[in-house]
C-alpha cells in the first residue's frame, strides 16, 4: 500500500489501483455521513478532485493520488458511508482506477514514511 | 495545527483540552469543537441525556436603569415593558433597513435588563447600546463565563443539584446554587431541548463544569454539535441564517415583532417591517428537505423544478436525529409553501429536495 500528502491510499493489483482514504483521514474528519463518487469511464489526473467525503460538519475534497480511469466504484458506500469509519483501509475502499502510469506511484510514500509523515501534523 | 496565539480563551480552555476536545477558533476564541465521542455521539446524546456547553465566548451585558426596557425597546422590536419580572424573551437588534444586526436573548432582573449577545457581534452590539441607550448603564460581564446544559436529562440533574430549579418554566430566570456554587440560570437553550444556560463568576467555572460532567448523564458537547442540534431545532445562526440584509419577516421571525411594537413603532426599521407584513416579501427563510443523502450546506444554490436559481441555502449539513440531511434557507416566496418540490445544486448536480415546516425535531420545552 502506498499513501499520499492528502491522506489517501492506493493498492496496485494487476495494473489496477483500489484508492481510498486513511485511517488517519477519517479520524480528522469524524462520522461519515456521505460519500460522493466519481462515474465509472471518469479519466482523472493525480492531484485533481475525484470525490467529496461529508462529515456531519463539513465537505472535504478527496484527490486522485495517481491517474487513470475509474473502472468500478464502491457502491456499499451510498448505503453506508460509516464503512469509511469503520474500515478506512479496507472495506471503505472509494474508487479502482486502470493505471495509466505505473511510475506515478513512486512519488507516494510506503507505510514507514506515511507515518512519519502524520507524526510530523502533530 | 491553527495559530492559537492570537486567540482568547474562555476560563474552561484547559478543562476542554484536558477532556481531549478538538479545538478551533471561532469568532475570536479558541473553542472546543468536538470530544473524542464525536459530533455524532455527542448530538444523539443531548437528544437522549445531557449535554454541558461551554458558551463563555457570547456576549453578557447588564442594562441598568429604570427606563431599561424602554431604552433598549428603541433598537429591537420586542415588547419588553410587558415582559415580567424574572421572564426571558428573544428579540432581534435591527439597522434601519429593518435588517438583523443581532439576536439576542433579554430577562427582566428589576432594576436591569440581563442580556446575552452572540460572541461574534459582542463587541458592535455593546458600541451601538452605548451610542443609543440613554440613560442607562452598560456594563459588558466579562468577569462571568456561560454555560448550557441541555438534554431531557438536565432537570434529572438539576434537581439533584440545584434546588429550586424544577419550579422554572421555559424562559425565566433565577439565582441558584448549583453544588454549592451561586449561578444565574435561565431555562433556556439552543438545542430544541429542555435545558438550561447557567451564568457564573469566571473564577467557579471550572467548578462548576466538573460538578455538572460528575453526573452520569452529563458529556462536554461541542461547537459542531450544537449547530446540528439548533440546525434541526430549526434556530437560526446569526451570520449564516439572519444577517444585516435580511428583515424580521424574511425571517420568518415575525413572532418577534411583538402587537403593541408593531402598533407603536418607535424600534429601527419599523415602515418597512410594516409595509413587509402587510404586502409579503420577495423571499422567506424556510426548512429544507433534501430528499436523497446528500448535504445540502451554506450557500448552495436552490432552484425551482426548471431549474431557475430562486434561492440559496444558508446552514445545512447531516441531522444525527433526523438520521439524514437538514437544511434551511431563503427562497422566492411563490416557492416557499412546505411541500414545494425543489433542487439543490449540490457542485453542479441538481438534486431533490422539499421545502417542509421548521423545525426538523419537535422542541421539547418546559413550559410548565
Amino acid at each position: 500500500m502506498r499513501f499520499s500528502k492528502d491522506h489517501e491510499w492506493v493498492k496496485v493489483e494487476g495494473g489496477i489501483a483500489t484508492v481510498g482514504i486513511t485511517t488517519y483521514a477519517q479520524e480528522q474528519l469524524g462520522d461519515v455521513v456521505f460519500v460522493e463518487l466519481p462515474a465509472v469511464g471518469k479519466k482523472v489526473k493525480a492531484g485533481e478532485e475525484a470525490a467529496v467525503v461529508e462529515s456531519v460538519k463539513a465537505a472535504s475534497e478527496v484527490y486522485a493520488p495517481i491517474s487513470g480511469e475509474v473502472t468500478e466504484v464502491n457502491a456499499a458506500l451510498a448505503d453506508t458511508p460509516a464503512l469509511v469509519n469503520e474500515d478506512a483501509e479496507g472495506k471503505g475502499w472509494f474508487m479502482k482506477l486502470k493505471l495509466a502510469d505505473m511510475k506515478e506511484l513512486d512519488a507516494l510514500m510506503d507505510a514507514a514514511a506515511y507515518k512519519t509523515f502524520i507524526e510530523g501534523l502533530h | 495545527m491553527a495559530d492559537t496565539g492570537s486567540l482568547k480563551t474562555t476560563p474552561l480552555n484547559a478543562l476542554h483540552r484536558s477532556l481531549g476536545a478538538k479545538m478551533v477558533p471561532f469568532a475570536g476564541y479558541d473553542m472546543p469543537v468536538q470530544y473524542p465521542m464525536g459530533i455524532m455521539a455527542e448530538h444523539l446524546h443531548t437528544r437522549a441525556q445531557a449535554g454541558l456547553f461551554d458558551v463563555s465566548h457570547m456576549g453578557q451585558v447588564r442594562i441598568a436603569g429604570k427606563d431599561a426596557a424602554k431604552q433598549l425597546e428603541t433598537l429591537v422590536p420586542g415588547d419588553y415593558q410587558a415582559l415580567a419580572l424574572g421572564r426571558t424573551k428573544y428579540s432581534l437588534l435591527l439597522n434601519d433597513k429593518a435588517g438583523i444586526l443581532d439576536d439576542l436573548m433579554a430577562t427582566n432582573r428589576g432594576d436591569h435588563l440581563f442580556v446575552v449577545v452572540n460572541a461574534s457581534n459582542k463587541e458592535a452590539d455593546i458600541a451601538l447600546m452605548r451610542e443609543r441607550l440613554k440613560g442607562v448603564g452598560i456594563e459588558y460581564l466579562e468577569d462571568r463565563a456561560l454555560m448550557a446544559l441541555q438534554g431531557p436529562a438536565a432537570k434529572t440533574v438539576m434537581a439533584k443539584l440545584a434546588p429550586g430549579s424544577g419550579e422554572m418554566v421555559f424562559l425565566s430566570i433565577r439565582e441558584l446554587k448549583i453544588a454549592g456554587i451561586d449561578v444565574l440560570a435561565t431555562r433556556s437553550g439552543y438545542t430544541g431541548e429542555d435545558g438550561w444556560e447557567i451564568s457564573v463568576a469566571n473564577k467557579d467555572a471550572e467548578a462548576l463544569a466538573r460538578a455538572l460532567l460528575a453526573e452520569p448523564q452529563v458529556k462536554p458537547i461541542g461547537l459542531g454539535a450544537r449547530d446540528s442540534l439548533r440546525l434541526e431545532a430549526g434556530l437560526c445562526l446569526h451570520g449564516n441564517d439572519i444577517g444585516p440584509d435580511t428583515t424580521p419577516i424574511e425571517a420568518d421571525l415575525a413572532w418577534a415583532v411583538s402587537k403593541r411594537r408593531r402598533e407603536e413603532g418607535g424600534f429601527p426599521g419599523h415602515a418597512i417591517v410594516m409595509k413587509q407584513i402587510e404586502d409579503g416579501v420577495a423571499r422567506k427563510r424556510v426548512g429544507i428537505k433534501p430528499e436523497d443523502k446528500a448535504p445540502a450546506r451554506g450557500h448552495t444554490p436552490v432552484a425551482d423544478m426548471s431549474g431557475a436559481t430562486i434561492g440559496e441555502i444558508t446552514s445545512g449539513g447531516f441531522g444525527p436525529s433526523v438520521g439524514g440531511p437538514v437544511a434551511m434557507g431563503y427562497v422566492a416566496t411563490a416557492h416557499a409553501a412546505p411541500g414545494t418540490s425543489v433542487q439543490t445544486i449540490v457542485r453542479g448536480t441538481p438534486r431533490p429536495a422539499k421545502v417542509v415546516k421548521l423545525p426538523f425535531v419537535q422542541p421539547n420545552y418546559h413550559r410548565g
